[in-house]
């Protein structure tokens, strides 16, 4: 299957990835030959067969609801772009 | 005695021979030395290491005789190392000092391993020749013109050319098999579930798996010992007892039914890598072990599996790396969309791109049976092979790899980069232990070999591994140019 | 035309737990920024998700609660967006296997009727955090606090058929939520907040309309209002001859309008795909029945109860079951008291006007249960009056002394003593020679205005039946 330029410009925006103009036309060539490969997929009858999430046949544990976190709040927001107030800023947010 | 084995060098530490502090320092002189021509670590942690191996000769001389006590590794860049840069080999995390420690990183330490530093790797474990990473390619020292295979590259070339002990990888379709087989060393890479991944960066959260890069079978299950284990922050962590990997490495191989697929020993096999592999296999039968061909019929499936639920798992994994708490964030964004994309787009490399790309694709309205759950059938076809088959046999040999380590910039297509591990991530896909050893050289190239065990059989594997080791002498080839010197 | 309407409710609860869904960091309301935001809440490389125990039994004892289906195995997906309060650019939830299926509740109508309305499913997510607009040089700032903390999406069939009955069917899901405890439910937080989803079409017609969702809805007045509004604005787009536009539409209070959210216009695409790094969560019987163990008398059995073992009425039952602790406090009144019937009346009439009056909570009476208790003993006793016991009622709010003590010290004890009460017939009739004469001469209705007479000069102390009775004798 290929990919055309609207497909391209939909995940791109999906993905919050920007492709130049000059890019795309090697990232499409580049996604249409993935996607050939992974085309062969669609020759196998998959029609009965249970999809498989897990390798492992493993079911989920439960946490005991308990607080085992402290706030650290300042050594972990030293890490962030910007941040003010305890507030990590990012530009506005339009609702 | 850098080029020794985990082994040896505990007997020697426990000798007297040597202090770890002395050890530390070697190694971190060779880093200095021959770090500019491989480019191994990205980080290296000179004072830290120092001042852990101090510790561990002080415990020693208490009387500590812990296996990997005082012993200078490495960690892939992967690993989150509090305090530590920990870049997984991308712009976006290059300058993220991770605030807490992987488990494994965790139980290592407790061990009372020495840090040298953190490795080279594909960006976020995103290939299989080295070149993604955004630090630039680690390089074979075999030939260092060639890749040293990836994405747990760093870690190969390390411990290939004596810059550590031994290392720490992860393994997602090959990740440290590929590398282990390219460099001529072992690469381990236990069963999904054994390891925590707590604290090691997701890149396909159902595939990946921490493993180590050593010299010897005998190594890998030391680190096995210590790296293995329930953790309760995994949810994807199994419940189930951890063995002393080193107590059956010997176990006799007499009656051991090895399996060879025949779809590894077809088209696309380099003629002297299947030359080195059948040498091999008839040590195996001089160790009394029987080999018999087998079939996995699905097997030709698993790289296009594998490039829909990786990317598509990759493609959330990776939508955190968005500018806002850390990381990497563009200058001055016009809105919150600008920052969203130019951060992603400026700290993403292609490749990353592109798989996020694909699984974004993937998983998108009106594709999702198409490719993911197709996929996802077609993974429990491709488990179901190997359930099949290990009713007949005990392991499952085959090569690592098709050829020997390629030049660095040969394959500039990604689809052909893919196909590089095309025997290694079957593996993943369906959850089991996978070894690469040494066994022999192509144009004065190494060759790996490749041992798969069943669901949990890590003792089998390491015991199959281990007594190849113990018959032959290619783990103790070096490659010439980065030798000992001191 | 004559138009129906139709609505589907989206309800998020807030489940009360310690911690949050899959970490370990406190999630209390209120917190300083972010200081409940940690390494996995941050979305740190690295981290993983680990399912709290007590968010899953609090959503299988909703299922429980309003006869659902628990489903023995559920998953986990990813749901993908970006949103700068979304740190895992996913939101954990569950989208093809909920914890809970189908199942229904009752509401009750204003004509007195019932109704039955479905609950199409109820599942586990996480809440975002949230982003703040107040200008920091033009920026907004992102509180994680929230992000994480667990939360119940209950999701109904489109049986609703007006704002009222939205309401209702909220306010159920409000006490039935209240009785099993297993959040706060507060709307004014947030710890409980719902989507209305809306469309109308002409009466009669069986296919539904185009429908608009509704956020930001915080009070169930707002229901109401949003509702009607919107109600209003889709038939006047139809009678333009425009057509409904499929959309999300933000309720503005203050303005009592919806408006379309145009920022979220862009086609979402959530890629839903299973949660790898959780594992299906099977549940077996025995924990189901250990959960079972553990619900209490729900708001329906005990209104049944009530009306049946207390003779209440169904409105009182209703009102004093919608709310678990008024519930209790009934109960004990009644105990204590021995009668239920006063109770009923107490705790619907004066009690709760008080209450409403100084917007409390039962649980913040200032007469509670034992001291109502008192007060209806001593009616019953004949120590006061129904007419006393009120303004002893008004002194118990101010008063925290017995209710005895607080009689005794107005002075207000019921004359009971026969020569006292002949003393005041005999004035009674001297004073109102014409009313008499009207009585003898077979005008029976003038008794009533001469017991009041009665009253009156004993300032209400009189026993109102002893009255009656003298009265009767000394006019034969």
């Amino acid at each position: 299957m290929a990919l055309d330029k609207s497909e391209l410009e939909k995940i791109a925006h999906l993905a919050r990835l920007h492709i130049t103009k000059a890019e795309s036309e090697e990232v499409m060539l580049r996604i249409t030959d993935i996607l050939a490969l992974i085309d062969e997929m669609q020759s196998i009858n998959t029609n009965d067969v249970a999809p498989l999430a897990h390798p492992l046949d493993l079911l989920q544990r439960l946490r005991t609801d308990e607080i085992t976190e402290r706030d650290y709040r300042d050594e972990l927001q030293s890490l962030a772009p910007e941040a003010q107030e305890g507030l990590y800023l990012v530009p506005k947010v339009i609702e | 005695m850098i080029e020794k084995t985990v082994a040896e060098i505990t007997a020697a530490l426990n000798a007297g021979d040597i202090s770890s502090v002395e050890l530390t320092q070697a190694y971190l002189d060779r880093i200095i030395r021959f770090n500019d021509d491989l480019n191994a670590f990205i980080t290296v942690c000179t004072d830290s290491a120092l001042s852990q191996a101090k510790k561990a000769d002080e415990k020693r001389a208490k009387g500590d005789t812990s296996p990997l006590l005082g012993i200078p590794l490495a960690h892939k860049d992967i690993f989150c190392t509090n305090g530590v840069t920990t870049s997984c080999g991308s712009r976006m995390l290059q300058n993220f000092v991770a605030p807490y420690d992987a488990t494994i990183v965790e139980k290592l330490y407790q061990a009372g391993v020495v840090m040298l530093g953190k490795t080279n790797m594909d960006e976020f474990a995103m290939g299989s020749s080295n070149e993604t990473s955004y630090f630039g390619p680690a390089k074979n020292p075999w030939d260092t013109a060639r890749v040293p295979g990836g994405s747990s590259g760093g870690s190969a070339v390390a411990v290939a050319a004596d810059l550590c002990a031994v290392a720490t990888g992860t393994d997602t379709g090959g990740s440290i098999r590929q590398p282990a087989a390219f460099c001529g060393i072992t690469g381990f890479k236990p069963s999904y579930g054994r390891v925590s991944r707590w604290g090691m960066i997701a890149f396909a959260s159902s595939l990946d798996q921490a493993g180590s890069l050593s010299k010897t079978a005998e190594d890998a299950a030391l680190m096995t010992n210590v790296m293995a284990g329930l953790d309760r922050k995994d949810s994807t962590s199994i419940d189930k007892p951890v063995e002393d990997y080193t107590a059956s490495l010997s176990n006799s191989l007499d009656g051991l039914k090895i399996g060879i697929p025949k779809q590894h020993f077809a088209e696309g096999l380099s003629s002297e890598v299947e030359q080195a592999i059948r040498e091999a296999l008839v040590e195996y039968e001089n160790l009394g072990a029987i080999i018999k061909e087998i079939d996995l019929p699905n097997n030709h499936l698993s790289v296009s599996v594998y490039y829909v639920i990786a990317p598509a798992e990759a493609s959330a994994n990776l939508s955190r790396y968005d500018g806002v708490r850390y990381g990497y964030r563009c200058e001055d964004p016009a809105d919150l969309e600008d920052m969203y994309k130019r951060t992603r787009s400026e700290g993403f490399g292609e490749e990353v791109k592109r798989r996020i790309m694909v699984g974004t694709y993937a998983l998108s309205a009106g594709f999702y049976d198409a490719y993911y759950r197709k996929a996802q059938k077609i993974r429990r076809l491709i488990k179901n092979d190997f359930v099949d088959a290990f009713k007949e046999v005990d392991v499952i040999i085959g090569p690592t790899s098709p050829h020997t380590a390629f030049e660095i910039g040969s394959k500039t297509d990604p689809v052909t980069m893919y196909l590089e591990d095309i025997y290694t991530i079957a593996v993943n896909l369906a959850g089991l232990p996978g070894i690469s050893i040494p066994v022999g050289t192509a144009e004065g190239l190494p060759v790996g070999m490749h041992i798969v065990g069943n669901d949990f059989a890590e003792a089998k594997v390491l015991n199959v591994a281990h007594l190849f080791q113990q018959q032959t002498d290619w783990h103790r080839f070096k490659p010439t140019a980065f030798e000992k010197e001191s | 035309m004559e138009w129906e309407t139709v609505i589907g409710l989206e309800v998020h609860v807030q489940l009360s737990t310690k911690s949050k869904l899959f970490s370990g960091t406190a999630s209390q309301f209120g917190a300083e920024p972010n200081t409940q935001a940690n390494i996995y809440d941050l979305a740190l490389p690295g981290v993983l998700p680990v399912l709290n125990e007590e968010a899953l039994k609090h959503a299988v004892k909703f299922g429980l609660a309003i006869n659902a289906s628990i489903s023995k195995t559920s998953v986990f997906d990813r749901k993908n967006y970006f949103y700068p309060d979304l740190p895992k650019g996913y939101q954990i939830s569950q989208l093809d296997f909920p914890t809970v299926g189908k199942g229904s509740l009752m509401i009750n109508l204003e004509d007195g009727s019932e109704k039955v309305i479905g609950v199409t499913r109820a599942h586990m997510e996480e809440d975002a955090g949230k982003s703040l607009h107040e200008d920091f040089h033009g920026m907004s700032g992102i509180d994680l606090n929230r992000a994480g903390t667990p939360l119940l999406e209950i999701v109904s069939e489109p049986d609703l058929r007006n704002a009222k009955e939205a309401v209702a069917y909220l306010k159920k899901l409000h006490s039935i939520i209240l009785y099993l405890d297993i959040s706060d439910a507060i709307m004014a937080q947030g710890s409980m907040r719902c989507d209305a989803n809306v469309s109308i079409r002409p009466k009669g017609e069986i296919e539904l309309g185009t429908r608009t969702e509704i956020k930001n809805i915080n009070s169930f007045r707002f229901v109401e209002k949003a509702i009607n509004y919107e109600v209003q604005r889709q038939q006047e787009v139809i009678q333009d001859g425009s057509r409904v536009v499929q959309e999300t539409r933000l309720y503005d209070a203050e303005l009592n309008e919806t408006r379309s959210m145009r920022s979220k216009e862009v086609a979402n695409d959530y890629r839903y795909f299973p949660e790898p790094d959780l594992l299906p969560i099977v549940i077996d019987q025995a924990f189901i029945d250990s959960i079972r163990e553990t619900l209490p008398e729900l708001p329906d059995a005990k209104k049944a109860r009530f009306v049946k073992e207390f003779g209440l009425n169904d409105y009182d039952a209703s009102v004093i079951t919608n709310n678990r602790d008024m519930a209790e406090y009934f109960e004990s009144v009644t105990r204590d008291s021995g009668d239920a019937k006063l109770a009923a009346n107490w705790i619907t009439g004066d009690l709760q006007a008080l209450l409403n009056k100084n917007n409390w909570e039962i649980t913040e009476s200032p007469i509670q249960a034992y001291r109502l208790a008192q007060l209806i003993a001593r009616i019953k006793d004949n120590t006061i009056s129904g007419k006393i016991a009120k303004r002893i009622f008004e002194g118990m709010i101010e008063d925290s002394s017995s209710v005895d003590d607080i009689i005794e010290e107005a002075g207000l004890k019921q004359v009971t003593d026969s020569g006292e009460i002949e003393k005041l017939v005999d004035e009674v009739i001297d004073n109102n020679p014409d009313q008499v004469q009207q009585f003898r001469e077979g005008k029976q209705q003038v008794l009533s205005y001469l017991v009041g007479q009665a009253m009156k000069l004993s300032r209400g102390k009189a026993n109102p039946n002893q009255v009656n009775q003298f009265l009767r004798n000394k006019l034969k």
